[in-house]
């Protein structure tokens, strides 16, 4: 992998359970592949630490999978631009890499969604699967009083996680109402009955801790750090004392690559057809981008969008009634843990909205959109690109912050100038 | 067995297994500030997935390292004064 | 009677700062733009405050502007990231040093502060550029500022009341009877109107020769220090002079923040703006060529935006040459927020009859201009 330029017939880019049943299944169908990740695992940020562990489950199987069906794989591998029609700019550690392409397929997960509120920005306060991630590569939990506040089913995973690893897990806060998540649960045997299963060993490892619907964080306490958080619910408002705050309200998918490269998006995610296609002929998108589901959606759309992209959609067809489930879960999903106003909306005139410019909600308010408040106040313009505070700003002034310059993420300029280190069609 | 590596944290050093990202080793030797923000005010990682660059550190005199998606290494050295 | 004394079409830097002009001297004004404040060039613009002499007339209009904008600094807040860092012109070899030279006498000469630099000497003022420079250029009072919050601090220093200003308002066409006409087919009169449209100002203004010409930026990362001043390549004339062909010029500036903005680059008959990578790696390429360093350092952002461009370089500003109720102020291509506040207090000068401060014949929009040789 030395040489700068290289060919693929399939490149993936995102090794998440999306990327490596895409690479997986281009590779079984005998196209020359690569799959590459940003980060220096494989299994994406949902099968963190399990690369080395081995460790039960599909992560296991899938990544034997890709192995055995011989897709080259290139770790540490940032895209970041797309210098030309079929080919891709990414930085790695041995310097930048242009990548051709015959299909591309877009596996690039997810990121957390954080709604600001009065102290988000304290020390302390952690994403829920970003916590998880952290854990699991050996964060220091044991001792600590952590209270997990937001939305999603991530919630008790990530509570069974903080335990396992000796945290005192103080209580779990949904904003959802529990209606709405009966209502949920009582679908979950139609549509998921795995589901069940999961639920039921969560519970297990999570006896003894408070589980609140309809409950959230207002405001987070602290001088240098966390060192309390200040709870609602329909009855009351009070604080609890901890030192880690985790806080997520689902997440968004990452769109940035898919709108430099001219996909359509609609609503938030890419815009595919039933071969996991988007509106750019020969490139495909599967999982977190083409809309939120987890796990399982994800391993379907890659495998769909891999076996049309080797050119066998006889194969991917075969995939559509389990794709339909899926596509079914995320929808019951959504309405389930839907956000309710008063999160949106938990800002002070004070709060930072943009973490990396420090722009307080009351600079941007005085704009009417998106594209006036960042010429004017930075917000947005920092490393992040917009990443955390376009989620923020969108449900909190329904602004539409995409964005799709290149490049896709901060990038050593000495990548971003390399010249074309060997006419185009030379290959590896 | 666990291979372990040795790098400095603010000057400090510390051990850790190989494999463990810097925002891990900061966090096991006590860290809870990794950057100030623009405003001055003290921050920590926030996404843990490499988009928020909240943990943001100068590794081996090269700043704005986000340490949640650097692997530690032998000899590194990691300052939290940015 | 009329609504308003003044209609302004554009509110970019230029735009902006006739409003304020004329919004200072009394009159009333009404300001237009189908984006927001400082969305069209003024957004592509690097922000520099700089006396240029690739003309008589352009040193006149750069250095009243500058002097103005001098003036101004005290006043301006700190959103504005005005930053006093002058302007270093490194000279490359002996050809480029007696160029330094040339420009030096011809400031002094006008009673602006120039000193020339040796070897040792711009080592010292900027450590980070290549080894081996001959020496350079370094005027002083010469300025970087962050040009969208200027339009905004321009637009809000007006006496209370004195500018409306509408965002999001598509002009269709302007009234000539003075005013404007709206998408919707609604007019709103005004004594007189000004054409601050920047690069859309022929589509107001039919036979207007303002051209778009696409321009490139790329903004890193915070690294407070790395540079102390405006540097520009001496070659940064024959790039700009270049009417025909795509040209990239190394112009690197300090933000107050730490954050360095990279330019150069121009580019004819480009229409679409989105960031093109062959000219974007040209234009890096070059930057990296003067300041090695750069290849370490993290880029944030790059973006591309178009300026507007006459045939001899010089804005337009002034009554039309067939109607004296629309007035022009525009064309500024890359120096418009160097020339915006010498534009609109030779606007504002015209347009009451005051003396004006310098001679505005020059820009006038009724001048003789050369052929347009950039016309395909």
């Amino acid at each position: 992998m030395s040489d700068t330029r290289s060919r693929f017939e399939v490149v993936v880019v995102g090794a998440g359970p999306a990327g490596l049943a895409a690479a997986a299944a281009a590779a079984e169908c005998g196209r020359r592949t690569l799959v590459l990740d940003a980060t220096p695992w494989l299994g994406g940020q949902i099968w963190r630490g399990r690369e080395a562990k081995g460790g039960p489950g599909s992560a296991k199987r899938w990544l034997a999978r890709l192995q055995a069906a011989g897709a080259a794989v290139a770790r540490q591998t940032t895209v970041v631009a797309s210098p030309g029609p079929g080919v891709l700019l990414a930085e790695s550690p041995e310097g930048p890499r242009e990548i051709e392409w015959e299909k591309l397929i877009l596996t690039i997960g997810a990121r957390e969604l954080f709604l600001p509120f009065p102290g988000w920005t304290l020390p302390g306060v952690v994403g829920i699967g970003g916590l998880q991630v952290l854990v699991k590569g050996g964060w220091p939990l044991a001792g600590k009083r952590i209270v997990i506040a937001g939305s999603g089913p991530l919630l008790f995973a990530a509570a069974a996680e903080y335990r396992a690893a000796g945290a005192d897990v103080v209580l779990i806060a949904e904003q959802a109402d529990l209606a709405r998540l009966v209502r949920f649960g009582l679908s979950l045997p139609r549509l998921a009955p795995g589901k069940i299963l999961q639920a039921a060993q969560y519970q297990a490892a999570l006896l003894g801790v408070p589980y609140r619907t309809g409950c959230w964080a207002v405001s987070a306490q602290g001088a240098d750090r966390l060192e309390g958080v200040t709870l609602r619910s329909a009855r009351r408002t009070w604080t609890e004392r901890c030192d880690v705050l985790a806080t997520g309200f689902g997440f968004l998918p990452n769109l940035e690559l898919p709108r430099l490269l001219g996909c359509r998006t609609e609503n938030g995610a890419a815009v595919v057809d039933d071969r996991q296609e988007s509106s750019q002929a020969g490139i495909f998108i599967a999982g977190e981008p083409t809309g939120i589901g987890g796990e399982g959606r994800a391993l379907v759309e890659g495998l769909i969008a891999g076996f049309a992209a080797a050119g066998r959609p006889e194969r991917a067809g075969r995939l559509w009634r389990k794709r339909r489930r899926a596509l079914a879960f995320s929808r019951a999903m959504d309405r389930a843990f839907a956000l309710r106003d008063e999160v949106r909306d938990l800002a002070s005139p004070e709060t930072p909205i943009c973490r990396c410019e420090d722009v307080p909600r009351r600079d941007l308010e005085k704009y009417g959109g998106w594209r006036a408040a960042k010429l004017h106040t930075r917000c947005g313009m920092g490393p992040c690109q917009g990443r955390i505070c376009g989620g923020a700003v969108e449900k909190l002034f329904g602004w539409d912050a995409a964005s799709n310059r290149p490049p896709v993420f901060p990038v050593s300029i000495g990548t971003l100038r390399e010249p074309d280190p060997r006419p185009s069609g030379a290959s590896d | 067995m666990t291979e372990i590596v040795s790098l400095t944290i603010n000057g400090r050093p510390i051990r850790v297994p190989s494999g463990t990202v810097v925002a891990v080793a900061l966090a096991l030797a006590g860290e809870s500030r990794f950057r100030r923000s623009v405003g001055g005010h003290p921050r920590g990682p926030l996404c843990g997935m490499g988009v928020c660059f909240e943990c943001s550190v100068t590794i081996d005199g090269r700043p704005h390292c986000r340490s949640c998606q650097t692997l530690c290494a032998d000899g590194m050295e990691v300052r939290t004064d940015e | 009677m009329s609504g308003w004394d003044v209609a302004v079409v554009g509110a970019g830097i230029v735009g902006a700062a006739c409003a304020s002009e004329c919004a200072r001297a009394g009159l009333s004004v009404i300001v237009f733009d189908r984006g927001p404040v400082g969305g069209g060039a003024t957004a592509a613009a690097m922000g520099h405050v700089v006396v240029m002499d690739d003309s008589e007339a352009q040193f006149a209009l750069t250095s009243f502007s500058r002097r103005l904008w001098r003036d101004l600094a005290p006043e301006l807040p700190a959103d504005v990231h005005f930053e006093a860092c002058g302007t270093l012109w490194p000279a490359a070899d002996e050809e480029e040093m007696a160029e330094a030279r040339r420009k030096a006498e011809f400031l002094r000469g006008r009673g602006l502060r120039a000193e020339i630099l040796d070897e040792d000497g711009i080592r010292e003022a900027e450590p980070n550029l290549r080894p081996g420079l001959r020496g350079g250029l370094l005027v002083p009072d010469d300025s970087v500022l962050y040009p969208p919050s200027a339009a905004l601090f321009l637009l809000g220093r007006a006496p209370r009341n004195k500018i409306v200003l509408r965002t999001g308002a598509d002009v269709r066409a302007l009234d000539p009877d003075g005013g404007v006409v709206l998408g919707d087919g609604s007019r709103i009169s005004a004594g007189l109107t000004v054409n601050a449209a920047g690069c859309w100002s022929p589509d107001l203004t039919a036979g207007l020769p303002v051209r778009k010409r696409k321009g490139h930026l790329v903004v890193t990362h915070r690294y407070p220090g790395h540079i102390r001043h405006q540097i520009v390549e001496l070659g940064y004339l024959k790039s700009a002079h270049s009417v025909s062909s795509d040209s990239v010029a190394f112009n690197v500036q300090p933000r107050s923040n730490g954050q360095m903005l990279i330019g150069s680059s121009r580019q004819y008959g480009a229409e679409r703006p989105d960031v093109e990578f062959g000219i974007l790696r040209r234009m890096l390429e070059r930057a990296a060529l003067y300041l090695p360093s750069l290849e370490r350092l993290t880029a944030l952002r790059s973006w591309a935006g178009f300026r507007p461009a006459t045939p001899d370089k010089l804005p337009f500003i002034g009554p039309s040459a067939d109607n004296q109720k629309i007035w022009l102020a525009t064309g500024h291509e890359g120096l418009g927020i160097t020339t915006s506040l010498a534009t609109g207090r030779l606007l504002a000068d015209m347009i009451l009859n005051r003396p004006e401060e310098i001679p505005s014949a020059p820009y006038s929009p009724a001048r003789s201009l050369p052929e347009d040789k950039a016309h395909d």
